[in-house]
C-alpha cells in the first residue's frame, strides 16, 4: 500500500480554482450580472472575447442604411420606403422562420420556395369567382395544411428513412416547381386583384390595408404594458422564489428598447404616404399579423417541451436519444413546422403581388431564406439559433433588395450584393466561433 | 421527486469497507454466473460481482477484458445469456434501459451524453421536463437542478443557466451524475469518470463519487486509473478476458497485485 499513497502524492497539490476565465465569455452575461454596469462590462467581454451575438448583424444593418441614405439622396429613410422595405421584408422573414426550424436540427429544407409558390398558387385559386369562390379563411387554412403535409412527408423520408434532408428537399424543390406549374395551368397567372370580390380583396389587404393610425397608437400601448408586465412580473417571480433574474437596470433598458422600436415603427408608418387629396397612413396589417406568428413560434421553440428537444437534437442527437426522446417525432414536426411557415409566406407573397403566376423564382427565395436565417445568426450545424434572427435577417436582405432597387441597380448586382452579406456573415460566425471554447462548430 | 437525494439520515459507511459481507440485508445488486457471448466471442465467463449499497465498488481490467460489457448488462442493453441478476436479492430482468431506469439505476457513459448547447438545468432534466399548463416550468426545475448540486456539494459552477459547453472537464462531468442521481436512484454506475480530466478536476469527480456513497448509493466506477480507484474505492473486482478474477475490499488489494491480475488474471498474495 505504501507505493499507492506515494503514487496518491498528486493530492497534495495547492488547491487552485477552476478555470472559469472562458466560461465568463461563454455564459450570457445577463445570467451572471447584479447590476447594469456589471452586464455592460460582461457583455463587453463577451464581444471582446468573440461571442458578439447580435452585434455584427446590427452594425451591418446600420451600415446599409446609412450607405443607402447617402447613395439615394435621402430617399432610402422616407417614411414611404421604409414602409415598402417593411413589407418587402415580409416574405424573407418568413422563410427565414421556416428555415430555421430545420437548421435547428442541423438539417436543411430546400423546397421552401416553391412550397411558398404552391401556396401561393393554392390561395389564389380558390378565391376565383367564376371558379371554387371558398372563403378567404378557408382557402388560407387549405393552403397552409397542404403545406405542412407537404413539409410532414419531407420529414417523414428524413427520419424514418435516414435519407439526407438536402437530397430529400432537392427533390422536393423539383416537384413542387412542377406541382406549382401543373396547378395554375395553361395561363400560368392568378389575380387577387379584384375590389368587389369580398374574398379576394381580404387576401390582398394583409398588406396592402393599413390599420388606422389612432388604432396603432392604441395597439402599440396595449402590446407595450403587456410586455412590461410580463416582464417585470417574471422578474420578481424569479426573486420571490430566490432565483437569479435579470438587474432591474437592464429590465428598464429592455422595456424602454422595446417601446422606442415600436414607437418609431408606428410613427414611420403613421406619416401619410400617399398624397394630400387620397391619405395613405397606418401600420401594414401584415405587420401584427407576422408578429403574431413570431410570437407563437417563440413560445413553441423557447417554452415548450417540442421546442426544447429540437435544440437538444441539434446539439447532441444522442443525448435526445438517450434521454428517451423520439428523435423521428420532433424531426417529423419541426419539417411539417417550416412547411406551414413556408406556406405562410406564400399567402403574404400572394397579397404582396396581389396574386402569383408561374414566374415565381422559388429557388431564389429559398435560398434568401436560409440566408435570412443564417445573416441573423442561425448555424447551419444545428442547436444555435433563435427564430427572432429571421426577423432582422430578412430586414437585412429587404434593405439591399429595396436600395439597389431604389437606385435602378439591375438585378444581377442585387444578387451578388446578397451573396457577398451571406459570406460575411457565415464569415462573422465561423470566426467568432473559432475564438470560443464551444465545441459546436466542429461538430456537423 | 423534489429531494434527489437522500438526506443526512442516509447511513456514512464509507469507512467500513468490509461490510459487504454482512449477512443482514443481501447486497443492492447481485450477478449471479453471468454468461454472454457474441457469435463466437465468449465476453462474460460466469460473472458473479456484489454491488452493496453505500459503497463504492471499482471494476478494473485490461481492454477487452468485458467491462463495458459487464456494465451494458446491468443498463439493460445487452441481456445476459445465461445467469441472474439480483436486485435487492429478487431476481429481475433487465430488458432495456427505461427498466434498469425504474428500477433505479442510471449509467453515466465516458462521453456523458450533455447537448453542449443547452444550459446545465436543460441538460439534467432532458427528457423529463416539468410543465405547467403546457409550458416548461423552468423555475421548479431550476430549484430542482440547484438542489441536487447543492446535495452533491457541487459549487464551483458559476451559473446553473450557464450552456455546458462553457464547463470545464469535471463540471461536465459534475452535471453528468447529477442528472443520473436526480430521479432516486439508487445505484450509479460511472463509466470512466476521470479519463481526460486534469489533477484538480479529477480531485473534484472523486470527491463527488464519495458524496454519491455517503448519501447512501451504490456506485460502480469503471476505471483504467488504479490510483484513481485507490483513493475512492471501497471494494475491487477485476476482469481478464471476461472473467472475474478477483473481488473484495479495497485492503485486500495493492497497486502491484491488481495490475497483476490485470494482465495475467492471477497474482500471488
Amino acid at each position: 500500500m505504501a507505493k499507492v499513497e506515494d503514487e496518491l502524492g498528486r493530492t497534495a497539490l495547492d488547491e487552485e480554482v477552476e478555470p472559469t476565465a472562458a466560461a465568463e465569455i461563454a455564459a450570457p452575461p445577463e445570467i451572471l450580472a447584479e447590476s447594469l454596469g456589471e452586464y455592460i462590462r460582461a457583455w463587453g467581454r463577451r464581444v471582446a472575447g468573440g461571442e458578439s451575438g447580435a452585434l455584427p448583424v446590427v452594425l451591418a444593418l446600420v451600415i446599409i442604411a446609412v450607405a443607402f441614405e447617402i447613395w439615394t439622396q435621402g430617399l432610402f429613410l422616407s417614411p414611404q420606403n421604409l414602409v415598402n422595405l417593411f413589407i418587402e421584408s415580409m416574405v424573407f422573414m418568413t422563410l427565414g422562420m421556416a428555415e430555421i426550424f430545420v437548421l435547428l436540427l442541423g438539417e436543411i429544407d430546400l423546397s421552401a420556395g416553391y412550397v411558398l409558390a404552391v401556396a401561393a398558387g393554392i390561395a389564389g385559386l380558390l378565391v376565383q369567382k367564376p371558379g371554387p369562390n371558398w372563403p378567404w379563411w378557408l382557402a388560407i387554412i387549405t393552403a397552409l395544411v397542404c403545406s405542412g403535409v407537404t413539409g410532414a412527408v419531407w420529414g417523414l423520408l428524413v427520419s424514418k428513412l435516414h435519407l439526407p434532408s438536402f437530397v430529400v428537399t432537392l427533390a422536393g424543390l423539383l416537384i413542387m416547381w412542377g406541382v406549382m406549374l401543373v396547378i395554375l395551368g395553361n395561363a400560368g397567372v392568378v389575380s387577387i386583384a379584384s375590389r368587389i370580390l369580398v374574398n379576394q380583396h381580404v387576401l390582398y389587404q394583409i398588406v396592402w390595408g393599413n390599420i388606422p393610425p389612432v388604432a396603432g397608437w392604441v395597439g402599440l400601448a396595449v402590446l407595450s404594458l403587456l410586455f412590461a408586465g410580463i416582464t417585470i412580473s417574471r422578474d420578481f417571480g424569479r426573486r420571490r422564489k430566490g432565483l437569479v433574474a435579470p438587474p432591474p437596470g437592464l429590465t428598464i433598458l429592455k422595456i424602454a428598447f422595446f417601446v422606442a422600436a415600436g414607437i418609431a415603427v408606428v410613427a414611420v408608418c403613421n406619416v401619410n404616404r400617399g398624397s394630400s387629396l387620397v391619405v395613405l397612413a397606418g401600420v401594414p396589417w401584415v405587420v401584427p399579423i407576422v408578429l403574431v406568428v413570431l410570437l407563437l413560434w417563440v413560445v413553441l421553440l423557447q417554452r415548450t417541451k417540442f421546442g426544447r428537444y429540437v435544440y437538444a437534437i441539434g446539439g447532441n442527437p444522442d443525448a435526445a436519444r438517450r434521454a428517451g426522446i423520439s428523435l423521428a417525432t420532433v424531426r417529423t414536426w419541426a419539417f411539417a413546422l417550416a412547411g406551414v411557415t413556408a406556406g405562410f409566406s406564400g399567402i403574404l407573397y400572394l397579397s404582396w403581388q396581389g396574386g402569383t403566376s408561374t414566374n415565381v423564382n422559388g429557388g431564389q427565395y429559398v435560398l434568401y431564406g436560409v440566408a435570412a436565417a443564417v445573416i441573423g445568426g442561425t448555424s447551419l450545424f444545428g442547436g444555435r439559433g433563435k427564430i427572432a434572427q429571421a426577423v432582422v435577417g430578412g430586414l437585412v436582405i429587404g434593405a439591399i433588395y429595396n436600395g439597389l432597387y431604389l437606385q435602378g441597380v439591375q438585378v444581377q448586382w442585387q444578387l451578388i450584393a446578397t451573396g457577398l452579406v451571406l459570406v460575411g456573415a457565415v464569415l462573422v460566425d465561423t470566426l467568432s466561433r473559432r475564438g470560443t471554447l464551444s465545441g459546436s462548430a466542429t461538430r456537423i | 421527486m423534489m429531494s434527489p437525494v437522500p438526506g443526512p439520515e442516509a447511513p456514512a459507511t464509507g469507512a467500513a469497507a468490509a461490510s459487504s459481507l454482512s449477512p443482514a440485508s443481501p447486497p443492492l445488486l447481485q450477478l449471479r454466473g453471468v454468461d454472454k457471448h457474441f457469435g463466437a466471442v465468449q465476453a462474460l465467463y460466469h460473472v458473479d460481482l456484489d454491488l452493496p449499497a453505500a459503497q463504492v465498488t471499482a471494476l478494473c481490467g485490461d481492454n477487452g477484458a468485458g467491462k463495458s460489457v459487464l456494465t451494458r448488462c446491468i443498463a439493460g442493453i445487452h441481456q445476459p445469456d445465461h445467469g441472474e441478476i439480483l436486485w435487492n436479492g429478487k431476481p429481475v430482468h433487465i430488458r432495456g434501459p427505461r427498466d434498469a431506469a425504474d428500477l433505479g439505476i442510471e449509467v453515466v457513459y465516458q462521453d456523458l451524453a450533455l447537448a453542449d448547447n443547452l444550459d446545465i438545468v436543460q441538460n439534467m432534466f432532458l427528457g423529463r421536463e416539468r410543465v405547467h399548463r403546457g409550458l416548461l416550468n423552468e423555475d421548479s426545475m431550476e430549484r430542482a437542478a440547484a438542489e441536487t448540486l447543492r446535495n452533491l456539494k457541487v459549487t464551483t459552477v458559476r451559473s446553473i443557466r450557464q450552456p455546458v459547453a462553457s464547463l470545464s472537464g469535471g463540471q461536465r462531468q459534475a452535471v453528468a451524475v447529477a442528472k443520473a442521481v436526480m430521479w432516486n436512484s439508487k445505484l450509479v454506475l460511472l463509466d470512466e469518470p476521470t479519463a481526460a480530466l486534469g489533477v484538480v478536476q479529477t480531485r473534484m469527480v472523486l470527491e463527488l463519487v464519495r458524496t454519491l456513497r455517503d448519501h447512501g448509493l451504490g456506485v460502480m466506477v469503471i476505471s483504467h486509473n488504479l490510483n484513481d480507484v485507490f483513493q475512492v474505492a471501497d471494494r475491487l473486482a477485476v476482469l481478464h478476458l471476461g472473467r472475474k478474477v478477483a473481488e473484495g475490499p479495497v485492503a485486500d488489494f495493492d497497486l502491484q497485485n491488481v495490475v497483476q491480475y490485470m494482465t495475467t488474471g492471477s497474482a500471488h498474495r
